[in-house]
């Protein structure tokens, strides 16, 4: 059973993904099976069921608004794949 | 005396009496390692001189009079799951997308272990981002069962079933998002604890899937899992989903009856699935509880066969959410574009594997807009109708009894190329997650030939380790499963 509506391409370029045609024909054949497997939820009737995102149930969790220590700025940047000036360096956003 | 055979609690013991010294311990360890783990892969990397240096540091404490009855891992050698981030050592998470990455800080769990006394070496192996039930999905190899080399030792805490069985440390430290803990401390014969949601902090863990990822424990038997549990219990204000409850004394306790116990067993997952053999283990150790007082009743659990479905939107939704955080911009390897998109696209198809890949797709897909109703928040209705059968079953019985894998440790490649197939291995344990309920899988015998282990998989209420935990050591003390022992 496979999805028909489900588009590999255009999928994998929302998720910022870049695959070769040969992962696009697999992986599209697989996740069409696996869609078609999940379908199995349609038999439910799930009228008047709330949905549930988490087993406990959460309240938002506040602390003060103090400054706490942090990371020093030459920590944050140790892991960087390319720096510099204390700052992340990435390529031309804005025209 | 074979060093790295001890138990956790054999050797608190002998490291107070100053039988033996935690460097003596730890260099057992990585004597073990040396000889092993060529076959077993369980270890992606360890820092000797760090783990040496802690070894030393807890021989000082010991020398001073100090025991586990001050600090409960006093001296251990425990190692962690990939997925922890422990100061200046890598976390990779088996996967290449993080590159050279070393963590600035130490999560709140390696913390506490080593408030607790432990030495926290080395990092094992797992399905990169904790996607998989059988360490295969792995930048850094497959990990074999150091019970038949040529299967799997289940997923995603592969490398910490396998270690602690294998005897290269005394206990590990997994994550369990949909059976990970469960499952391959069954196919591997260890004992394994998936805590309630909120019973242990998640901070410096690498997330996938925020709303039923969880940390617990891996050992040779519960009294080390207990141990383990309660250094590692309790509330975080770094984690707002931690839950401010009193962790309770999980060894105190440990020694008692079943008279009058009740243990449901839900009709759903008997019958078609369940190896013949796996079947009649399980059946030899429900007979035995039956033997120790407790009392079995059938309960029903009617949405099960719904679980593995509903698991998949929910976790693939969440993980495409939590991974997107590898970019390339702030850690791990980059492959430039010409613009911050192309960047994008070039370093996560470069840097993830294909399950991953695979499950921030469907993620993806099914956040989308067009999908997110159909998809994902009928998964979440369905999810809370799992959780009103657990609840149900729940308020008739102490605990729920289940096969914790319907098969034992199957052969590598065997499912690689049907993920379906590979999803349906954790059709008893995602339930526990979905739930947010608890979970323990103990050694309940070996299948003849080949002889592998089988796993008994225990669920509680939320916050009953406690009971459930005392539940799983009668069976284990009247039982000679957990003294078994892999020849290598």
């Amino acid at each position: 059973m496979s999805n028909s509506d489900f588009d590999i391409k255009y999928v994998a370029n929302l998720a910022r993904i870049k695959l070769s045609s040969d992962q696009e024909s697999r992986l599209g054949a697989q996740l069409g099976d696996i869609l078609g497997y999940v379908k199995k939820l349609e038999q439910l009737d799930i009228n008047n069921v709330e949905p549930m995102a988490h087993a406990v149930p959460l309240h938002n969790v506040m602390r003060t608004d103090e400054i706490q220590p942090s990371l020093t700025n030459e920590e944050a940047l140790a892991n960087a794949p390319k720096k510099g000036n204390g700052l992340f360096v990435v390529p031309k956003i804005v025209e | 005396m074979i060093l790295h055979e001890l138990t956790i609690a054999e050797l608190t013991a002998k490291l107070a009496s100053k039988e033996v010294s935690s460097r003596e311990a730890m260099h057992s360890c990585l004597d073990r390692i040396d000889a092993v783990d060529d076959r077993i892969n369980a270890f992606i990397s360890i820092d000797r001189e760090d783990a040496l240096g802690q070894a030393e540091a807890a021989d000082v404490v010991l020398g001073q009079g100090a025991n586990q009855n001050d600090q409960p891992l006093l001296g251990v050698p425990i190692s962690l799951k990939d997925i922890f981030c422990v100061k200046n050592q890598p976390a990779n998470c088996a996967s290449k997308i993080l590159g050279d990455f070393r963590s600035p800080y130490d999560g709140t769990v390696v913390q506490k272990l080593k408030e607790a006394g432990a030495v926290v070496f080395g990092r094992v192996n797992m399905d990169e981002f904790a996607m998989g039930s059988s360490t295969e999905n792995s930048a850094f190899g497959r990990t074999c069962n150091p019970w038949d080399l040529d299967r799997v030792p289940g997923g995603s805490s592969g490398g910490c079933a396998a270690a602690v069985v294998a005897q290269e440390c005394f206990g590990s430290i997994g994550t369990d998002t949909g059976g990970s803990i469960r499952q391959p401390s069954a196919l591997c014969g260890c004992v394994g604890i998936k805590p309630t949601y909120g019973r242990v902090s998640r901070f410096g863990v690498i997330a996938f899937a925020s709303s039923l990822d969880q940390v617990g424990p891996m050992a040779r038997n519960v009294r080390d899992t207990a141990t383990l549990l309660g250094a590692i219990a309790g509330h975080d204000s770094k984690d707002s989903t931690s839950v401010p409850i009193e962790v309770p004394d999980y060894v105190g306790g440990l020694d008692v009856n079943l008279e009058g116990i009740k243990l449901g067993l839900p009709k759903e997952f008997l019958g078609a699935g369940i190896d013949p053999e796996v079947q009649s283990v399980f059946e030899a150790a429900l007979k035995q509880y039956e033997a120790l007082g407790a009392e079995i009743q059938e309960v029903s659990l009617p949405h099960t066969e719904y679980g593995v479905a509903t698991y998949y939107i929910l976790a693939t939704a969440e993980a495409s959410a939590n991974l997107a955080r590898f970019d390339g911009i702030r850690y791990g390897d980059r492959v430039e574009g010409n613009d911050p998109f192309s960047l994008y696209c070039n370093t996560r198809g470069k840097g993830f594997g294909d399950e991953v890949k695979r499950r921030i797709i469907l993620g993806t897909y099914v956040l989308s807009s067009g999908y997110y109703d159909a998809y994902y928040i009928r998964a979440q209705k369905v999810r809370s109708l799992i959780k009103q059968d657990f609840d149900q079953a729940l308020s008739k019985v102490d605990a729920l009894i289940t096969p914790t894998v319907p098969y034992t440790a199957f052969k590598a490649g065997e499912k690689t190329d049907d993920p379906l197939q590979m999803y349906l291995s954790d059709i008893f344990t995602i339930s526990c997650n979905l739930t947010g309920t608890c979970g323990v899988s103990l050694p309940c015998g070996f299948t003849s030939n080949p002889k592998l282990p089988v796993g008994l998989q225990l669920l509680g209420k939320p916050f009953g380790e406690q009971e459930l935990l005392k539940i799983a050591y009668a069976y284990e003390q009247s039982t000679p499963w957990h003294k078994e022992r892999v020849k290598l």
